[in-house]
Formats: structure tokens, C-alpha cells, sequence
């Protein structure tokens, strides 16, 4: 089966500015696939490239086995897309929009229709000005997933939506899921929501692609902290490659291990003399702010992902991990470095052994 | 007044966005009147040939209705006489002009914006509401210097100038007060443009009752279109009416103040209602969506054109009363073939001046198109199974055919007041109803400018205003001040066939259609060619 999305080497440039710059952005069939990415970083240029709204200055763009921009018509029938600021016509009601832009994709579910109306809580008798921003993302989200159509373009669909329409949004895209044959490409800031719902993500940059995989092979290609106790002096562990940002007190070590130096590491803990360990995969979180800061990436994201299909991806679908960050962790709350108060909350089941 | 912090912000903030519009609409409004000052005097260059005009006119009912009262005849009463229709004018556009800045601002959002920074709970509309009084007094002040450029004397130029001024004040105020009303830009206005209208035809019907007895009756001194009738420029030259109408204005922009504290930003003091919970079944096509946007403006020109046709026609048959008393005129009158020819003169100079102002509703028409863009809701629309040249068509058929209905409104309505009142109601209602179908292919024109501008620079699309003011300008002061010709020739509205004065005439039109039909064919390629949206 063909890519649903497959985008490769994107330039736009509007004026001065280049908003894209090389993105390369492949989505299989079937999938829920993240697009992360800062403001500004070309989420948005990108899914009206797509949708054939503007053209690329170079690089290659399909979807759905067509061109965006040649086929827009046709394809458009076989998708729907929420733009990420949802602007509504002030005299037509929320249930004229939904009907609208339904018929004009080529029809509406009436029952998911009426199940997605009760489920989002949402008015369709309001007249569009009177909707709250969160409101009338509501609308976008009815129109666009009571459509029977292949492809969910979701431009940021959760910005304005509290927590509780939040969670039916999630619902509502796992159904999707379970479905199999629909392909969502949902643009987003929320990691949480990417860490619940994608199968795949692609985080860009400036216009640049720079990470793209599962989270489980994201996750490789950063560094995982350890916190250890050792019986003995853990001398040269500063010199082995990989090892970053040391901390030995009072045989506590703790360290920040480049995933590909993770064996020679703990070889060299334990001919030290182990008493406990505690390793915690970095959260999305780190993941993401390590691309986002303007800093240069310490680590080198060109060099290629040690990739182990037999890792099992962090969360099951069907079972999603707990995203409650007050939920205390409690096999770190026993270590010192726990504490760190500059360490972010661990949001995943960390792999904890002692 | 902390109330009032920002002020002189919004005020500039005001200034750099109605840079282009504002001129487009101070400046012509200030300067037609100088066309008045030289036709009146060209066609009465005595004083009793003014007199022998201004004793008809003022006994005229159709005049009355449309101008007001004349109570002199010297060359200015007669030229403010005369322009009696430039203050409705102007405060249609103080309406408009408040309610972009206010409550269009509060539907978009940017009021909240602004309202969160340092910016005090009334300076909006007070921002609002001086740029509209300062943009008064410039009227006011082109309009004097025009006039006294022309030799007419200075203190009636500052009259009739500070009536045009006043006039627009006070229903800016209406508009300020309006938009604390309504949860919506086009309710607001509906309000302000409705209380506009009622004063219109309060002052007529204070005027007219005055025909009888030269007692103004009750009903026109509710009207503040009355009030500024009083001043009376260079007859009675009265202050006191200035200062009324302005007190007045000031009264309501302090109500506008007190009722915008009562409510919430984004509500109206009106209850919202609530609309059908599913669309009905014609709702599915870019069309049906251009209807349901269009509807309201179109449905609005049309009553105005009608109402404005049923007055224009119904003067037409007094225009040859006029001319037995005026001897100046026989050789004039002769050359255009007796008094049914200067009938169809009148007429067909009316027709065209129906198509000028209908080429201002295209132009309005198109630049929705431009607003659904800018707006973010047409990305909503063509994200869908609409290809980029149905979505435009939907709007465009507006542009094209919109002008069509208004026009064919305007004639009906002109053949039917003029045809009842000469006896030969379906005569007159076709050859009106044709004469105001000619204009259609120069309106087509100045709509393919604005589609065009559109297509290739999206930026500059509301400089689609500009054409219909140019050729307004042109039409109504050109030939006055002695313009050259290729210059009223790039008029389109220069070349229609002037009927029914004249004889149809197909090249001028096939000419036109095909500029017209080239204009927007090369705005429609530009338009699939380019990026959505451009903001």
C-alpha cells in the first residue's frame, strides 16, 4: 500500500522569509502520525501545500497517490481538514456549517453526526459569532470527522478545547484508529496528546525535518539518565564515551548516557560493584524542548537511529499510559536525584530495575 | 480619565488603516459641489433667471422630497439646495465608518487585543468616534475652501460645510450607539443605516406637508436631516442649528459611552437569537453559501435603488415645467428636441448615474471574496470538494448579476413613478428598464478592475474602490471644470449610450463587455494561479 502523505525536500519561501526549507514528511496509510514543530516551523505551509492551496517552490509533495495541487478537487473529496484557527461565518449556525461543508466534501454521516454533536457538548442552533474559540473548533472537528473520507488533515484541532472535550477529541481519533483505514496527520503542540494518540511523529524545525519515527526509536536517539549506587569508586566513567553532565557523591553517580553507549556504560557500573540502579528514558518533553530551544542539539541528530524493531513502543494504543504528572513515580522517589527540581516529571511508565 | 487611556493611539491606529478609504469617500463628498456651482450658474448666469428657476423648484413636490427646502435664490442657496443630498450621503459613511471601528473590530477579536493592553474602557469608541468628527471638519473645510474657490461667499461656505459636518456627527453617534445594541457588525449597521432612512423620510414628510400651507409640519422636526436644513447656508446662514444637531451628537456619543459600560465586550444589549440546528437543503454548493452572505446587501441596495428611482422618476416629468420660465435656455432646449428631450435627457443623465453607484456595489460584492479570504473562511471552503474557480463564482455571480437586479430595480422603479405620472406607465417602465440595463457592461468593467486586482494583487484588492470614485469624479465634475477628453474617456461610463436620450448602440457595449470579461479572465487565471490565503 502506497504512503498516504509522502513529502520530500519542500522549500516555500514568502518574501524574505523561508518557511520551508527541505521538509520531508512521509505518512503511512492507516496511521495517526504527529507533526510537532514550534510556531513558525512550517506545520501549517506545509498542510495548505498539501491541500493544494499553495504551491511549493521545490521538493516533491503526494497525497493519496495524487497531486496536491493538480488533483486538488478529487482529492479533496477523499479527506477533511481542520484549520488550526477555526473561523466560522457570523450568521450561519454551527449546524448549517457542519451540513455545509459536509455536503460540499461529499456528504456527512448523519448518525456520527448527532454522536459527535452530544459528545462534543456543542450548540449547532448558535449563530457563528457566538461561539467561544473552543466552540467553534468544536464545529471543525464535527464537519470534518463525521465525513467518511480517508484522510484527517488536523491543523492543532485541540487549541482552545478544555480537558474534558480534549479527551473526547482523543476518543474520538482512537476510533478512527481502530478503524484501520483512515489516516490522520494531527499537528499539534500537545505532547501528551502525541504521546496518547500517534503511531509515528515528525517533529520539524525552521522548516526542516529533524527527527521522524516511532517514539520508541525517537527515544534512541536521545540519552537516557541513570542514577546509580556503587560499592566501589566509579573511576573513568567520565572518560567513556556518551557519558554527559556526571554527578558522583558519595558513591551516588548520575549521568545522562547516549543510547548507542548505553552497554559499555553499565559494563563499567558494574565491575564497580552495583547496589541500585535507576534508568528513566527521557519524556517527550525533553525530546521536544531539546529540538525546540534555539541552542544547537548537542547531540548529533544526523547520526542514524539505532533501530530495534523488537523494542516495544511505550504505550498500547488500547491502553494508554496514565498522563497524570502528579501521580508520583515510586521508584525514583527513593533516589536523591529524584529531587532535581529541574528534571521534569517523568510522564511515562519508566523502565525502572533495582 | 483613565476611561479614556490610548486614545490618541487608536486614533493614529484609526488613521493608518482608513489612509485610502477615508479620502475616498471625504474628498469626493467635499468637492461634487463645485460642479453645482458651475452648471447652476452656467444655466442661470441672471438673477432672474435663478429666480424664475428657484420658484419652480421650490413648489416642485419631487424636488422638495429629494433636496429639501429652497427658501433663496442666489447662486449659493441654489447650490446647497442642490447638493441637499450630499449630508445623507455623508452619514452613510459616518455609519459605516463607525462601525468598522467598533463593534467589526469586537466581532474579529482585535478589539480584546487591544483591550487587554493599556488602553482605557471607552477609548475605542471615543478613538472612533473623533476620527470620525475630525474626518467631518475636513469635509467641512474642502468643501468651504471649494466653495469660496469658486467666488461664493465665505460665511455661507462655512455653513453649508459645518452642515455636512454636523450631519455626519450625529449619525456617527447613531452608529455608536447602535453597535452597543447588537452582538454583530451587520445588525448594528442594519440599526444605524434604518434610523438614517426614517430621518430621510421624516424630513421629507415634513417637508412636502410645508408645500401647502409654508408651515413644515411635525414630523420633520424629528428628523436632525431637517435640523440642518435650517442653517440655511448663504441665506440665513444660522448657527444655532449647527450647535443643536452637534449637541445632539454629542448626547448620543455619551449614551453610546454609558450603554458600552453596561455590557459585555462582544455582547449587545439586544438578546442573541438562536438559528436552525441543521442546514436546509439547498445549503450545499458555494453558491447557495454566496447567497446566504450576499443576500442582506443585495437585498438593501435594491430597496435603496427602488425608493431612490420611484423620487428621480417621479421628478422627471417637472424637469420641462422648467423651461418656458427660463429663456436663457430655448436655444439649449431646442437642440435637444423639445420637452420630451429634455425629459430623456434628465433620464438617461439619471440612468447613468444609477450605473456609477451600482458599480460601487460590485465592487463591494468582490471584495467579499477578499474578506472570506483574509477572514480565514474560505480556507474552510476550498479545504472541501470546491475547486478555487466555483468558490470565486459563487461570489463573483454577486459582482456581475448583483448589479443586474439593482439596476433593473433603479429602471423599474423610474419607469413606473415617471409613466404613472405622464399616463404611459408601460412604455416609459421598458424603455427605463433598458436604459439602466446599458450600464451594465461598464459596470462589468470596474468589477473585472476589482477581480483583477484581486487575482494579481491581493493586496491592493480595496484600491477597487478607487475606479468607481474616479468615474464618479469624472462624470460629475469633468466636463464642469473642462477635464480633456481621453481623460473622460477613460471613464467607462463615458461611452455607454445615453438612453433613452440617445440611440442604442451595440459596438460601445460589445466594446466594454470584452474589456470587462478580459479584466476578470485575467484576475480568475491569476486567482487559480496563486497562494491561499495571502494575508
Amino acid at each position: 500500500m502506497t504512503d498516504a502523505i509522502s513529502v520530500a525536500g519542500l522549500v516555500k519561501t514568502f518574501g524574505p522569509t523561508k518557511a520551508l526549507d527541505g521538509l520531508d514528511l512521509v505518512v503511512r496509510t492507516g496511521e495517526v502520525h504527529g507533526f510537532l514543530g514550534p510556531n513558525g516551523a512550517g506545520k501549517s505551509t506545509t498542510i495548505r501545500i498539501l491541500l493544494g492551496m499553495m504551491r511549493a517552490d521545490a521538493g516533491v509533495a503526494r497525497l493519496l497517490g495524487g497531486d496536491p495541487w493538480a488533483d486538488a478537487t478529487a482529492l479533496h473529496r477523499r479527506l477533511a481538514y481542520v484549520p488550526g484557527d477555526v473561523v466560522l461565518w457570523p450568521g450561519l449556525t454551527g449546524g448549517e456549517v457542519i451540513d455545509l461543508l459536509g455536503r460540499m466534501r461529499g456528504g456527512l454521516n448523519e448518525r456520527r453526526r448527532t454522536d459527535l454533536l452530544e459528545r462534543f457538548d456543542l450548540d449547532p442552533r448558535k449563530k457563528g459569532r457566538a461561539y467561544s474559540k473552543g466552540n467553534r473548533q468544536k464545529v471543525a472537528l464535527v464537519a470534518a470527522l463525521a465525513s467518511d473520507v480517508e484522510l484527517l488533515l488536523l491543523d492543532e484541532p485541540t487549541s482552545g478545547l478544555d480537558p474534558l472535550m480534549e479527551e473526547a477529541f482523543r476518543e474520538a481519533v482512537r476510533e478512527e484508529q481502530r478503524r484501520g483505514d483512515r489516516t490522520v496527520l494531527l499537528s499539534s503542540h500537545i505532547l501528551s496528546e502525541v504521546e496518547a494518540l500517534c503511531d509515528r511523529v515528525t517533529i520539524t524545525r525552521d522548516g526542516r525535518t529533524v527527527e521522524t519515527g516511532t517514539l520508541a526509536e525517537l527515544r534512541h536517539l536521545t540519552r537516557t539518565t541513570i542514577e546509580a549506587e556503587l560499592a566501589g569508586p566509579a573511576d573513568g566513567l567520565a572518560a567513556l564515551p556518551g557519558v554527559h553532565d556526571l554527578l558522583v557523591q558519595d558513591g551516588r553517580v548520575r549521568f545522562d548516557i547516549d543510547a548507542a553507549a548505553l552497554d559499555p556504560a553499565l559494563r563499567h557500573l558494574t565491575a564497580a560493584g552495583l547496589r541500585s540502579l535507576v534508568s528513566r528514558p527521557p519524556t517527550l518533553e525533553e525530546l521536544f524542548l531539546r529540538h525546540y530551544s534555539s541552542r544547537p542539539a548537542p547531540h548529533d541528530s544526523s547520526t542514524p537511529a539505532p533501530h530495534d524493531s523488537s523494542t516495544p513502543a511505550p504505550h498500547d494504543s488500547s491502553t494508554p499510559a496514565p498522563h497524570d504528572s502528579s501521580t508520583p513515580a515510586p521508584h525514583v522517589s527513593s533516589t536523591p536525584a529524584a529531587q532535581d527540581p529541574s528534571r521534569p516529571a517523568a510522564q511515562d511508565a519508566p523502565e525502572a530495575t533495582r | 480619565m483613565t476611561a479614556l487611556t490610548g486614545t490618541w493611539g487608536l486614533v493614529r491606529l484609526i488613521l493608518r488603516r482608513d489612509r485610502v478609504l477615508a479620502p475616498l469617500w471625504v474628498l469626493p463628498l467635499g468637492l461634487v459641489p463645485i460642479s453645482y456651482v458651475a452648471s447652476i450658474d452656467g444655466l442661470f448666469p441672471s438673477a432672474a433667471g435663478r429666480q424664475g428657476y428657484a420658484d419652480l423648484s421650490a413648489h416642485n413636490a419631487g424636488f422638495v422630497a429629494l433636496y429639501g427646502r429652497l427658501q433663496g435664490s442666489s447662486l449659493g442657496e441654489l447650490v446647497a439646495w442642490r447638493g441637499g443630498f450630499i449630508p445623507v450621503v455623508a452619514g452613510l459613511f459616518c455609519i459605516l465608518t463607525i462601525i468598522r471601528h467598533t463593534r467589526a473590530e469586537e466581532d474579529s477579536g482585535r478589539r480584546e487585543l487591544l483591550g487587554s493592553a493599556v488602553v482605557g474602557r471607552h477609548a475605542p469608541l471615543a478613538a472612533a468616534l473623533a476620527s470620525v468628527f475630525a474626518a467631518g471638519l475636513v469635509l467641512c473645510t474642502v468643501l468651504a475652501l471649494g466653495m469660496i474657490g469658486q467666488g461664493l461667499p465665505a460665511a455661507g461656505s462655512w455653513a453649508f460645510g459645518a452642515e455636512l459636518a454636523v450631519t455626519g456627527w450625529v449619525f456617527a453617534a447613531v452608529a455608536a450607539v447602535a453597535a452597543q445594541l447588537t452582538a454583530g457588525a451587520g445588525g448594528a449597521r442594519g440599526i444605524a443605516i434604518g434610523v438614517l432612512a426614517v430621518a430621510y423620510v421624516l424630513r421629507i414628510v415634513g417637508d412636502v406637508g410645508a408645500l401647502d400651507d409654508g408651515t413644515p409640519s411635525w414630523a420633520g422636526r424629528l428628523s436632525p436631516l431637517e435640523w440642518v436644513t435650517w442653517i440655511r447656508p448663504y441665506g440665513a446662514d444660522a448657527w444655532w442649528p449647527v450647535a443643536l444637531t452637534a449637541g445632539v451628537a454629542v448626547a448620543l456619543a455619551l449614551a453610546a459611552a454609558a450603554l458600552s459600560a453596561r455590557r459585555d465586550l462582544g455582547a449587545g444589549l439586544l438578546p442573541p437569537r438562536l438559528g436552525p440546528p441543521a442546514a436546509g437543503p439547498a445549503l450545499r454548493s458555494p453558491l447557495a453559501l454566496a447567497w446566504r452572505l450576499h443576500r442582506g446587501l443585495l437585498a438593501g441596495w435594491a430597496a435603496g435603488f427602488a425608493v431612490l428611482g420611484v423620487v428621480l422618476g417621479y421628478l422627471a416629468a417637472s424637469v420641462a415645467d422648467l423651461v418656458p420660465d427660463a429663456p436663457q435656455m430655448a436655444e439649449v432646449f431646442a437642440r435637444l428636441g423639445g420637452a420630451a428631450g429634455l425629459v430623456d435627457d434628465y433620464l438617461a443623465a439619471t440612468v447613468n448615474l444609477f450605473g456609477l453607484i451600482a458599480s460601487a456595489y460590485a465592487v463591494q460584492a468582490t471584495l467579499k471574496a477578499r474578506a472570506e479570504e483574509t477572514g480565514g473562511r474560505a480556507e474552510a471552503v476550498l479545504g472541501t470538494a470546491v475547486g478555487r474557480l466555483r468558490w470565486l463564482g459563487g461570489h463573483l455571480a454577486f459582482s456581475l448579476l448583483g448589479p443586474a437586479a439593482i439596476l433593473a430595480a433603479a429602471g423599474l422603479a423610474m419607469g413606473l413613478a415617471h409613466g404613472l405620472n405622464t399616463g404611459e406607465a408601460a412604455r416609459q417602465t421598458s424603455r427605463l428598464l433598458a436604459a439602466a440595463m446599458v450600464q451594465l457592461p461598464a459596470v462589468w468593467v470596474l468589477a473585472g478592475v476589482t477581480v483583477a486586482l484581486y487575482g494579481l494583487l491581493p493586496r491592493l484588492t480595496a484600491l477597487g474602490w478607487g475606479a468607481p470614485v474616479f468615474c464618479l469624479l469624472i462624470g460629475m465634475v469633468g466636463a464642469a471644470i473642462g477635464l480633456d477628453q481621453w481623460l473622460l474617456d477613460v471613464s467607462p461610463f463615458t461611452h455607454v449610450p445615453r438612453l433613452p436620450a440617445d440611440r442604442f448602440g451595440v459596438v460601445p457595449l460589445a466594446a466594454l463587455s470584452a474589456v470587462a470579461a478580459a479584466l476578470t479572465a485575467a484576475g480568475l487565471a491569476a486567482f487559480r494561479r496563486r497562494d491561499l490565503p495571502i494575508p
